[in-house]
């Protein structure tokens, strides 16, 4: 295979007979090629699109029958593994979980809609960014169980409101939604990010768990949780409804009065 | 086979890296000093400009009776710290969040620390040594 300079074509060939219903919006892609591009440009596209439509689909269309370069991560395509976060009109969403009817412009208006990679990470190709930093933030929070001495011979028995405490912050799915979000996380990238912090909240308050010094060690840092400026950008951004700043603010506070 | 996981069954705790809680109690400062300067600054505004007539009053006697007291010393000189550690502060926030390179940091941090020095040295001096009965 050879790389031809044609004009682009989609992955799947002919563009498929427009659905009864369908409206055409304006799809503004912010895009990068690094093999071609100094600076990121915007491409738009013509699509026809029914209201039920996901932002998902869209991008599908674009990628099949218009112009098959595109660059985008998702996977499970249904709100639940997190890979395709991005900035649609400028705020970010998942883009399998906003609807097109959403987004449609009021009094039959023509409609655009602009996608974007999430700012604050490195953009390798497109929408497609660089999740390294973002990880390295949730691993440096101990994401996982910390307990010593014996093991207990049976299972580590939790009361239901022992449970509640932390139930909020189980829901995520390390979308990178609410860390993007955020003013702070824009400008210095060793800021934890809200979602470090939220994971570092489910092990916190776990009752089972015997790390919670540990992690509010970690996050008492400059870098840490006092760096938040409570802007609610990353609880508007989450994907999973999680109350973000709130988990931040329980953090801030088992800090000040060294209690979990 | 099954080990028999007996490993240090009385360790302690690990002791968590110490770093120190300067940025919990700088953020606690920002609360506490806010809510206090809300009243001086406001009592201050409010004595300035609004009572008797307001700023057209102000003189250099005006001054002069308000600073034989002990109780508005007091207040300017409390004013004054805090007004100027608690900017100084978010404005330490404000360059640890948008300076990019470490050198700009670290100079930014030294105006802004030589600047507030400055400021808090010469008004509390000017509070102390104030004479009502100077003459030139």
């Amino acid at each position: 295979m050879t790389a031809t300079a044609e004009a682009p074509t989609g992955s799947r060939g002919a563009q498929p007979p427009v659905p009864d219903g369908a409206i055409t919006i304006t799809l503004k892609v912010r895009r990068f090629n690094p093999e071609f591009d100094d600076e990121p440009r915007w491409d738009s596209f013509e699509i026809p699109a029914l209201p039920s439509d996901r932002v998902l689909n869209l991008l599908h269309y674009v990628k099949w029958y218009l112009d098959g370069t595109l660059t985008f991560r998702r996977s499970c395509a249904h709100g639940i593994c997190g890979s395709d976060a991005m900035r649609i009109n400028g705020v970010n969403r998942l883009a399998c979980k906003v609807l097109l009817k959403d987004l449609l412009a009021g009094g039959g208006k023509p409609t655009t809609i602009t996608v974007e990679p999430i700012k604050g990470l490195p953009v390798h190709k497109d929408l497609l960014v660089d999740m390294e930093p973002f990880f390295e933030a949730y691993r440096a929070v101990k994401p996982y169980l910390i307990t010593y001495g014996n093991e207990p011979t049976r299972e580590r028995v939790q009361s239901i409101a022992d449970r509640e405490r932390f139930d909020d912050t189980t829901k995520c799915i390390l979308c990178a939604a609410c860390t993007t979000s955020c003013p702070v996380y824009w400008t210095e990238g060793s800021y934890f990010g809200p979602a470090a912090i939220v994971n570092a909240h489910r092990f916190i308050f776990d009752s089972r768990d015997e790390g919670a010094e540990e992690r509010l060690d970690i996050l008492n840092d400059v870098d840490g949780v006092w760096r938040c400026r409570t802007t609610f950008n990353c609880t508007d951004a989450c994907p999973r409804g999680i109350q973000v700043t709130k988990a931040i603010q329980e953090v801030k506070r088992a800090l000040l009065f060294k209690r979990v | 086979m099954s080990d028999l996981v007996l490993d240090k069954p009385r360790s302690p705790r690990r002791p968590a890296a110490r770093r120190g809680n300067f940025e919990l109690y700088s953020w606690l400062f920002m609360r506490i000093s806010g809510v206090a300067l809300v009243v001086l600054v406001l009592g201050h505004l409010f004595i300035m400009n609004i009572l008797d007539g307001g700023v057209h009053r102000i003189n250099f006697g005006f001054v002069a009776g308000r600073w034989a007291s002990p109780f508005w010393q007091f207040w300017d000189l409390l004013m004054l710290w805090l007004a100027q550690i608690h900017g100084g502060n978010g404005l330490r926030t404000v360059i640890n969040d948008y300076a990019r390179k470490d050198a700009t940091r670290f100079w930014l941090k030294v105006l802004l620390f030589t600047s507030m020095v400055l400021v808090i040295g010469l008004g509390t001096y000017v509070i102390f040594t104030f004479d009502p009965n100077i003459t030139d």
